[in-house]
């Protein structure tokens, strides 16, 4: 199964980015191998709409489920459309988290736990 | 001409200064472009009502028995408003600025587009004074295309004063372009001078001629005014800490009727505005 695990560093073990829209890479993880793609997120720093082109990334690269820390109402109901399940609250690098919604240890959200732009300003505030 | 009125720091008296000068600039257009909550009208109190013109977006509609779902909609899209699936073209209204790019480039013909009403323009006079004013509905996020709608009903033979919402994003700068001169309200604080020096940069950018009138000049402490030197920026005109000022203010009346020895402040704003405009 293929998953997109939101991440601040290229790898599987960088840490996992809370933010959906505004994190700085998806690491595209094939679950039964462990093979990865990584992919910068051009939307990072992007005014508006990061959510959503982030979800636009997902469904062309085809992941069929999301891992990140929160996500908000654009995404989830561009994920939702294309048929990606999300799983929040997720911590430590993108491997562990991996075998964490392996164990069907993660948490699966059907509605935003964020707010519009709550990504933005790089934990200034 | 064209006479914008803008801050960068919310609060600093703006609204008071567009009121006061228009009340005293004989014939003349006061546009309130602060189109999320305008209240010109609680001072300026049209009389006679010219008529409302509602502000429409065009939202791309996207006929699916002609999509391919190709995604150069999707990928056109500056502002992300559009996701392509598989068998589906998802819109987010809210993203969208209605810039037509999305039909511009579909090689189907499958983008048409429909108005979507996002606010009104409100055009009333008292006396000699046309008020202008930009309303955007609530729950709307974007005010600029109705801020542009109210500029373009301004008669370019009169004087135009804008009053500009706060700040320095995308409605202000919506309201500043295309002025002959840009009078940026400030206070003499550290949260004023700091507000100031963002304004300045945008007014420079647009390369606009400005200058600054301190309101509430008697407090705080003397940064905006060796800033100001620093940056050789003139200053208009000094409003002093006067409680009588707020009193009226928050009256909904004007200063220049109530208080008739601000007549003379409020137009010797206008007159350097002019002498400054004109020169150079």
């Amino acid at each position: 199964m293929k998953v997109v695990v939101t991440a601040s560093g290229a790898d599987l073990d960088a840490p996992v980015d809370p933010r959906f829209g505004r994190c700085s890479f998806f690491v595209i993880v094939d679950t039964d191998t462990m093979a990865f793609e990584a992919v910068e997120n051009q939307a990072a720093m992007a005014a508006g709409g990061a959510g959503v082109q982030a979800a636009q990334l997902v469904a062309n690269k085809g992941g069929q489920a999301v891992i990140t820390g929160n996500i908000g109402p654009n995404a989830m109901a561009g994920l939702q459309a294309a048929g990606v399940k999300v799983y929040v609250g997720a911590e430590g690098t993108v491997r562990k988290s991996v075998e964490l919604f392996k164990e069907g240890r993660l948490q699966e959200a059907t509605s935003a736990t964020a707010s519009p732009h709550s990504g933005m300003g790089r934990g200034r505030w | 001409m064209i006479l914008a009125v803008a801050s960068g720091k919310g609060g600093t008296g703006k609204t008071l200064v567009a009121t006061n000068m228009a009340s005293v600039a004989g014939e003349v257009q006061l546009v309130d472009c602060d189109a999320e909550e305008p209240n010109v009208h609680l001072f300026i109190k049209p009389i006679e009502t010219e008529g409302v013109i509602p502000v429409t977006l065009s939202l791309p509609q996207i006929d699916e028995g002609k999509c391919t779902h190709c995604g150069r909609c999707a990928e056109a899209c500056e502002y992300h408003a559009l996701m392509v699936l598989g068998q589906q073209v998802l819109l987010f209204e809210e993203l969208c600025h209605g810039c037509g790019a999305c039909s511009f480039v579909c090689p189907e013909g499958a983008i048409s587009e429909r108005p979507k009403e996002i606010g009104r323009v409100e055009v009333g006079k008292r006396g000699s004074l046309r008020l202008i004013q930009g309303v955007l509905h609530v729950g709307e996020p974007m005010p600029s295309p109705v801020i542009r709608k109210a500029k373009a009903l301004i008669d370019p033979s009169l004087m135009a004063i804008l009053d500009a919402p706060p700040g320095t994003s995308c409605p202000v700068v919506e309201t500043v372009k295309g002025a002959d001169f840009c009078c940026l309200v400030t206070e003499p604080t550290p949260f004023g001078l700091y507000d100031l020096t963002l304004a300045v940069g945008m007014v420079k950018k647009l390369g606009i001629k400005m200058g600054v009138v301190l309101n509430r000049a008697d407090v705080g402490d003397q940064g905006v005014r060796e800033y100001l030197q620093g940056e050789e920026i003139p200053l208009l005109a000094e409003i002093p800490f006067d409680p009588r000022i707020s009193e009226v203010c928050s009256r909904g009346g004007l200063v220049v009727e109530e208080l008739p020895h601000y007549r003379g402040l409020f137009s010797s704003i206008l007159l350097k505005v002019k002498e400054l405009s004109s020169g150079g």
